[in-house]
C-alpha cells in the first residue's frame, strides 16, 4: 500500500543517464508492484473457490420451469423468486377503504406482543444491568495498570474472553437448560455476553486513565479499592455510561432475538409464526421491532449526547 | 503544616459546592436510582428469580460444566471431520458474505458520499436506505434467505452480505467523506476527468480504512456466524445446537471450544494482515 516509490540508487544527477537510471528504477518498481498485485489476486482467488466451494455459494439446483419441465440452474437466480414470492406473502392486504380494519387484523395478536414487547425491553434492562455491574466490578483486575497482580488479570482477561467470544444464542441454549424456559435464561445469556463485551470497552478505558490521581491515594494511605474508587472511578464515569447506553441498545437487538431459543422476549412469537405459516404475522413482528429499537436508538442517542455535553460543559 | 478544623469549616462556607452536591441534584440523584432500581425489583419478581429456581439452576449449570473435564476428543476422523467441515462452512460463511457485501456497498457508498454526491436529497434517502438495512438482524435475514434458497450456508452468506451491505455502505461513505481535497485538486488542475479525481485522489487515501473495516467486520462475522447454524442457515452453530438438544454437553464444550481458538486464530490473522497491508497507524472507526 505504499503510494511514495523509492528510487535505491539513483543519483542526484542530472542528464540523460539520470533520466535513464529514473526509468530503470520507475520500472523496477512497476514490475514489483505487479508480482506483488498478482499474487496477491491469485491468494484471493483460491480463498474465494475454496471458501465458495465449501459454502455452496455456486450450488446448482432443479428449478421447475412454468412449462413443466425440469432444468439445472444456479441456485441464486433460482432462489430469487421464491424470495419474491416469500416477501409478498408476509405482507398484508391493506386497503384504503377499509384501512382500520385491515391493520386490527394484521396485528391482530397485539395484546399478546405488546406483553411479550415490554418482557423484550425488560429483558435488555435486566442484562444490561447485570452486564454492567459485571463488567464493572471485573473491568478493573482485567486492565493492566490496576489490576492488583498478574494472575488476577490473567483470570480476569480470559473470563472476559469467553464470555464475549461465545454468543449469546449459545449462552441462551445452554441456560434454558438449566433454568427452564422463560425470559430469566435470556436475561442471563445476554447479561452474561455483555458482561464480557462491557468488561473488555471499560477496562480499555480503565487503561487510559491518568495514574497521578491513584498515586495520589496510595500516598495518602488509601487501600487498593480506595485507589479504585477515588482516583480511577471519577475519571472512566462518562466512558461508561456512554457505553452503557450503547449495550443497552445492542441487548434489545438481541433479546429480540433470543426468544427463538425459549430464553423469553418476542423471538418466541417469531418462532410460532414461521412454524404456523403466519406469513403477515412475521412482516407485524418484523415492524414492531424495528420501531421500537429504531425509538430506543433515538432516545438513547439523545441521552448520550446530553450526557457528553454535560461533560464538556463542566 | 496541618489544616485546622475551623480552616475547613472557613472553606465550607465560602464553597459548598465543592464538599456537597446541592440538595435538588441529590434528590434527582436518588429519585432515579430508586427508579432504576425499582424497576429490577419488579424485573426479579416478574421473571421469577426465586431463590429455589436459582439454586436448582445453579446446579444443573455445574452439571453441564463438570462435563468440560476432561475435554471430549473426537476419536474417528469421520466425527472430528464433519466438525472441521462446520468450522470450515463459517468462515466461508464469514469471507463470501463479508467481500459481497463490500462488493454492492462498495458503488452505494459512493452515492452516500457528500464531497462526491450533491444532491442533498438523494443523498440523504439512500443514507436512510443504509440505516433500514442495518436495522435487520442477521439472524432474520437468515430465517428469510433459508425459505427461498433452502437450509444451508448459502443462506448464512446471503444473511451476512445483505446485513453488511447497511454496515459498510455507511461506513465507507464516512471514509470517502473524510478523505482531503487537494489531491483531487492537484488531478482536476492537470486535466483530470471525475472519474480519474476519484480514481487517483480519492481512492488512494480510502482504501487503508476499507481494508481495515473489512478485516474487522470479516472477524465480527466469524463470531456472528457461529450462530446463524442454530436457525438452519449453516456452519458450525448447526452442530453445536444439535449436540445441545442431544444433551450431549462434553462434545458441545469442545465444540464451543474450538470456536473460541477459530475466533483467536482469526483475530490474531487480521491483525497481522493489517499490519502488512495498512500499517498501525490506522484503526477501524
Amino acid at each position: 500500500m505504499t503510494s511514495t516509490a523509492d528510487f535505491p540508487h539513483a543519483a542526484p544527477s542530472a542528464g540523460a543517464g539520470a533520466i535513464a537510471a529514473f526509468e530503470r528504477d520507475y520500472a523496477e518498481t512497476r514490475r514489483q508492484a505487479r508480482i506483488a498485485w498478482g499474487v496477491g489476486t491469485a491468494i484471493f482467488l483460491i480463498v474465494f473457490a475454496v471458501t465458495a466451494w465449501l459454502g455452496d455459494f455456486f450450488k446448482v439446483t432443479q428449478v421447475t420451469l412454468p412449462d413443466g419441465s425440469r432444468e439445472w440452474r444456479w441456485i441464486i437466480p433460482a432462489g430469487l423468486p421464491r424470495l419474491g414470492e416469500y416477501i409478498a406473502q408476509t405482507l398484508p392486504s391493506l386497503s384504503w377503504d377499509t384501512l382500520g380494519r385491515d391493520i386490527g387484523e394484521w396485528f391482530w395478536r397485539w395484546q399478546t406482543w405488546l406483553k411479550l414487547l415490554v418482557e423484550t425491553i425488560l429483558i435488555a434492562f435486566m442484562a444490561t444491568t447485570f452486564g454492567v455491574v459485571g463488567g464493572f466490578l471485573l473491568s478493573f483486575p482485567a486492565a493492566r495498570n490496576v489490576a492488583p497482580n498478574r494472575w488476577v488479570l490473567w483470570i480476569c482477561r480470559r473470563y472476559l474472553e469467553i464470555a464475549r467470544t461465545v454468543p449469546e444464542l449459545v449462552w441462551a441454549l445452554i441456560f434454558v437448560f438449566c433454568f427452564s424456559v422463560g425470559p430469566m435464561a435470556g436475561v442471563l445469556a445476554v447479561g452474561l455476553h455483555s458482561t464480557g463485551a462491557l468488561g473488555k470497552l471499560y477496562s480499555e478505558v480503565n487503561e487510559n486513565i491518568d495514574m497521578r490521581p491513584l498515586e495520589g491515594v496510595t500516598a495518602a494511605g488509601g487501600s487498593w479499592f480506595d485507589k479504585i474508587r477515588y482516583g480511577a472511578v471519577p475519571q472512566v464515569l462518562p466512558n461508561i455510561i456512554s457505553y452503557t447506553l450503547l449495550r443497552f441498545e445492542i441487548n434489545v437487538r438481541a433479546s429480540s432475538i433470543i426468544g427463538y431459543v425459549g430464553a423469553g422476549g418476542l423471538g418466541q412469537e417469531i418462532r410460532t409464526a414461521m412454524s404456523f405459516q403466519e406469513y403477515t404475522d412475521l412482516s407485524a413482528l418484523f415492524l414492531i421491532i424495528f420501531a421500537t429499537v429504531a425509538l430506543i436508538d433515538y432516545l438513547s442517542e439523545k441521552l448520550r449526547h446530553r450526557i457528553i455535553d454535560m461533560e464538556a460543559g463542566r | 503544616m496541618s489544616v485546622s478544623a475551623d480552616r475547613i469549616d472557613a472553606a465550607r462556607d465560602r464553597l459548598p459546592g465543592a464538599f456537597r452536591v446541592p440538595l435538588p441534584v441529590r434528590l434527582k440523584r436518588a429519585a432515579a436510582w430508586a427508579l432504576l432500581l425499582g424497576l429490577f425489583c419488579y424485573c426479579l419478581w416478574a421473571f421469577n428469580f426465586s431463590p429455589a429456581r436459582i439454586w436448582t439452576g445453579l446446579g444443573r449449570l455445574g452439571d453441564v460444566l463438570s462435563f468440560m473435564f476432561p475435554p471430549y476428543i473426537w476419536t474417528s476422523w469421520a466425527e472430528f471431520s464433519e466438525i472441521l467441515e462446520g468450522l470450515g462452512e463459517t468462515l466461508s460463511m464469514a469471507f463470501i458474505g463479508t467481500i459481497l457485501g463490500a462488493v454492492v456497498a462498495f458503488p452505494l457508498s459512493f452515492i452516500g458520499a457528500k464531497n462526491i454526491n450533491r444532491l442533498p436529497f438523494l443523498r440523504h434517502s439512500v443514507r436512510r436506505g443504509y440505516d433500514v438495512i442495518r436495522a435487520f438482524e442477521t439472524l432474520i435475514l437468515a430465517l428469510i434467505f433459508i425459505r427461498a434458497f433452502g437450509l444451508g450456508p448459502l443462506a448464512g452468506i446471503l444473511a451476512i452480505a445483505v446485513s453488511e451491505i447497511g454496515t459498510f455502505a455507511k461506513l465507507f461513505s464516512e471514509a470517502i467523506e473524510n478523505t482531503s481535497d487537494k489531491p483531487v485538486e492537484g488531478i482536476r488542475a492537470s486535466g483530470g476527468s471525475r472519474l480519474q479525481q476519484i480514481r487517483y485522489g480519492t481512492m488512494p487515501q480510502v482504501m487503508p480504512v476499507i481494508l481495515s473495516v473489512l478485516l474487522y467486520n470479516f472477524e465480527s462475522n466469524v463470531r456472528s456466524g457461529t450462530i446463524l447454524g442454530i436457525v438452519g442457515a449453516g456452519g458450525i452453530g448447526f452442530l453445536l445446537s444439535d449436540r445441545i438438544a442431544a444433551y450431549r454437553w462434553d462434545e458441545a464444550w469442545s465444540i464451543i471450544l474450538l470456536i473460541i481458538a477459530m475466533v483467536y486464530v482469526i483475530d490474531w490473522l487480521s491483525a497481522l494482515i493489517r499490519k502488512g497491508l495498512i500499517g498501525e497507524q490506522v484503526t477501524p472507526a
